[in-house]
């Protein structure tokens, strides 16, 4: 055995292996949450950007009163528009040299089945005889151009054949098919489960957006009052003990809870309409407002005791020096505890499933401020769930498009507390 | 509308008995006790608060009042026919809001509502109005110079505090008293026994179910299980490395990309778990692989994306545990030749184990209750099996399921969702409360 100082001893080697090996596996866990982290990201992005683009199949159509009045004549009007579309598109293949070699009803398939009914209302109101339409395409048509659907996954599919693709294919070339940015998608309203193509997320932003005005107003005030009254008032009895461990607790129920909550006491018992942004939003409200309480108490007590005493002692009461002095100041830390808060309440979905913001399909804008708040309409989570759970692989491309959009939100919140923090925090 | 006529008179009250505090005085507020915006204030709190209050039980309870009338009036025929008082209740209801067109029972009966809300509404308008300008002539007469005007309205402001913080307790209140009387509800449906000690879940509509909570409680632990075991080692080590290896740059981008793991949202965790890594783990494990794994939605894909989900959780608690571990002790430690990874593990961790074992619990109280996750990830049929790779089932998932399914409200098979409800609560609660002791306990002893 070596006695000089520069050789190390098996011992001492074998204690430094295992540091290394110690840190390694630190830095391993961390490398491995970054990129389970990277993972999330990459499906978000990769199975979502489809969702922001639509194909669309651009129609020359012309008209004339007679068989408009004929259509509108008819019990199934929108057949007789479909029938339109048909004939034009027909034409304008066979305008391309494109020989459709299928009948009109089978052409129809590469079309949206809204269609016919958006021809309608731009025909019904309109006094032209002739326009240029850009229609979805059917959702099979889109996921053939987004690579989700192939010649082969066709086999056994009845919306369409592989005898359709090839006629897209020389639609496309012939610049009549086209892949465009997907505008209804942000905007437009939820539609039924045979429509992936026509399915929007904007209704049920709408909804989202009442509901988060809704924590704010009621979480805002109370959530302060009661950090407030904690913070600053409160004696050290009982009743504050038992709010305080039940404020800890509440923290930490589960969020479905709180939907049970919701469900017993808004609906059942208060009987306040079902599916309604304003019964969500008292939920959330329920939920958030612990977790708005606790830092709102950390940024009320990071004030120091000076500048109560200094406000004290120029003759102020306490509720003033409160209320004129430590308030203000501890407000930056209050707003941005209040907007994770909001961004918390905005991503839940579990609450909102029991009081009945799925399976509403929520395809109509509100139409007025109240009207926001009461009628049935969804919730970005809530919509995203709806679509996941349909079988139909379209929905769920609009599932991760949802999410997307979702996590934009998000992250735009969490950033203007970030901001808020930066900008307007005090260090004593 | 009565809101905005009342927060009207407020305004009004608030203008009139500021200045009349002016008059009294001469103009000189030197001579008043308070400042004159107290005075005001103490104007329209007197209008305000008490007609507000009366405002808010009328409105409440006017419809528990009116449907106890109309319960009282109803004929044991016309209860028969509509199957039970409730359903009876229920169309007399939609038949007075234009809904429906109810049978001609239903139709009188109807109309006797309307008629008794609309004087009951008119009733509480008036009297809301009359309180609520008395309150503002009370205050009017009782202004003098030397009323204590601040200390009055800085009282009922302390009130309102009070009532706020409250909230917390009401809500606690609120939750178990709507699990207590659903479960009861239940009970009186069910043999608690079944629901207890059933080996079996299998609701079914026509009567009859096995309603056993064991297989959803085995599902619920489980997945749980799996959550943590992948949860604890990484997040544990992450925060090791980064509260006592890391670099302060090296912390300062670590540890906030950590936590945007924590700031997504469930469903996002729930949609990955269903689209990328059920089919992934089925393509190792599924008929193509090994052949143990019959489909995607497994306890293993939705433990293993809930493990992920709580990483965040378990490295940003145990990270404060470890910083609260005084810095003497390590030096302690090194000064006696022990290396870094020696000092945490023989001297940092076992002085830290109180509070990681609090936040470990605290994890599993999150995993027990994450909902989104397993009603997308882990499957729908409850079984009692070992297999990991099984689908299996949890009370979370068959709360949503029995309670957004189209089962008549008051039978067992919805009304089970309750017991569940009220399981989970009480489970999360033990662990809550547990693992919160610990964790305060832990804190105090190195303060």
């Amino acid at each position: 055995m070596s006695t000089s100082l520069l050789d190390q001893s098996s011992r001492t080697r074998k204690r430094n292996a295992s540091e290394r090996r110690f840190v390694r596996l630190g830095l391993g866990a961390i490398f491995l949450s970054l990129g389970f982290l990277a993972m999330l990201l990459i499906a978000i992005a990769g199975n979502g950007y489809g969702a922001f683009t639509q194909t669309r199949i651009d129609v020359a159509m012309t008209w004339d009163a007679e068989s408009i009045a004929k259509a509108e004549k008819s019990i199934v009007k929108t057949a007789k528009y479909n029938g339109m579309i048909a004939k034009a598109l027909r034409g304008q293949m066979e305008a391309a040299g494109i020989d459709p070699q299928m009948k009109d009803k089978e052409l129809l398939q590469l079309v949206s089945s809204s269609a016919g009914a958006q021809l309608r209302d731009f025909v019904t109101a309109t006094d032209a005889t002739k326009g240029q339409f850009d229609f979805l395409a059917s959702s099979r048509v889109d996921g053939y151009l987004k690579g989700r659907v192939t010649r082969a996954s066709l086999a056994e599919d009845k919306n369409l054949s592989p005898a359709h693709l090839d006629l897209v294919d020389a639609m496309r070339a012939a610049g009549m098919v086209e892949r465009r940015f997907n505008l209804d998608f942000i905007f437009g309203g939820d539609a039924s489960e045979s429509r992936p193509e026509a399915a929007g997320l904007g209704v049920s932003m709408v909804g989202s957006f009442y509901m988060v005005l809704v924590v704010l107003g009621c979480a805002l005030p109370v959530g302060v009052a009661a950090a407030i009254y904690l913070q600053e008032f409160a004696p050290k009895n009982r009743l504050t003990d038992l709010i305080e461990v039940n404020i800890a607790n509440l923290a930490a129920v589960p969020s479905i809870v709180f939907g049970i909550l919701g469900l017993a006491v808004f609906i059942q018992f208060a009987h306040l309409p079902q599916s309604a942004p304003l019964v969500g939003g008292l939920v959330l409200t329920l939920m958030t407002l612990p977790r708005i309480i606790i830092p709102a108490r950390a940024a009320l007590g990071a004030v120091p005791p000076s500048i109560r005493e200094a406000a004290l002692g120029v003759g102020a009461s306490k509720s003033q020096a409160v209320f004129h002095h430590v308030l203000p100041l501890s407000m930056p830390g209050i707003l941005t505890g209040v907007i994770i808060g909001m961004a918390q309440a905005l991503g839940e979905t579990a609450p909102l499933l029991l009081i009945g913001m799925v399976g509403y399909i929520a395809s109509n804008h509100p139409d007025g401020l109240i009207s926001g708040f009461t009628d049935p309409n969804s919730a970005m989570p809530a919509q995203i769930y709806e679509w996941a759970k349909r079988a139909d692989p379209a929905y769920i491309e609009r599932a991760w498009g949802g999410i997307i959009l979702l996590l934009a939100f998000l992250m735009a919140m969490n950033f203007v507390a970030i901001v808020l923090r930066r900008k307007f925090e005090r260090r004593w | 509308m009565t809101f905005l006529l009342l927060t009207l008179i407020a305004l009004l009250a608030f203008a009139a008995t500021r200045m009349r505090s002016f008059q009294l005085v001469g103009g000189d507020s030197r001579l008043l006790h308070s400042r004159p915006r107290y005075y005001g204030s103490y104007g329209a709190l007197l209008a305000f608060g008490p007609a507000c209050l009366v405002l808010m039980c009328w409105s409440l309870l006017q419809p528990v009042v009116l449907s106890q009338i109309t319960y009282a009036q109803l004929t044991t025929d016309h209860i028969a026919a509509a199957g039970s008082a409730d359903l009876a209740l229920t169309e007399i209801r939609r038949t007075a809001n234009g809904a429906i067109e109810g049978s001609e029972a239903a139709q009188l009966l109807a109309a006797r509502l309307t008629q008794l809300k609309a004087v009951g509404d008119t009733l509480k308008v008036a009297i809301v109005l009359v309180l609520s300008v008395l309150g503002a002539g009370v205050a009017w007469a009782q202004i003098t110079p030397q009323m204590r005007a601040r200390n009055r309205v800085e009282r009922s402001v302390q009130w309102l505090l009070i009532a706020a913080a409250s909230l917390a307790i009401l809500t606690t209140l609120g939750i178990i008293l709507s699990l207590l009387f659903n479960t009861i509800g239940f009970f009186r449906l069910h043999p608690a026994t079944d629901f207890f000690f059933g080996l079996v879940w299998q609701p079914s509509f026509g009567g009859g179910s096995s309603l056993g909570v064991l297989p959803l409680l085995w599902g619920t632990l489980y997945i749980s299980l799996i959550a943590l075991a992948v949860a604890v080692p990484i997040g544990l080590m992450s925060a090791i490395y980064l509260s006592e290896y890391a670099g302060s740059r090296f912390r300062s981008t670590a540890k906030p990309l950590l936590e945007v793991l924590a700031g997504i949202p469930t469903i996002v965790y729930g949609l990955f778990a269903l689209v990328t890594v059920g089919p992934f783990l089925l393509g190792v494990f599924g008929n193509d692989g090994l052949g143990w794994m019959a489909g995607g939605t497994a306890v293993i894909t939705a433990g293993l994306v809930m493990g992920i989900m709580l990483i965040p959780f378990v490295s940003s608690l145990s990270d404060d545990i470890i910083n609260a571990v005084p810095q003497s002790l390590r030096d302690g430690s090194l000064g006696l030749g022990a290396t870094r990874s020696e000092t945490i593990r023989q001297v940092v961790l076992p002085a830290a184990l109180p509070g990681i074992v609090g936040a470990i619990l605290l994890a599993a109280s999150r995993a027990i209750g994450e909902t989104m996750i397993v009603v997308l990830g882990a499957g729908a049929a409850a079984r009692l099996s070992m297999n990991p790779f099984d689908a299996m089932t949890t009370v979370t998932a068959k709360i949503v399921s029995q309670l957004t399914g189209d089962s008549d409200f008051l039978s067992p098979e919805a009304l089970v969702a309750f017991a569940l409800g009220m399981t989970l609560f009480a489970i999360t609660l033990a662990l809550n409360v547990f693992a919160l002791f610990i964790v305060r306990k832990y804190r105090e002893q190195y303060e």
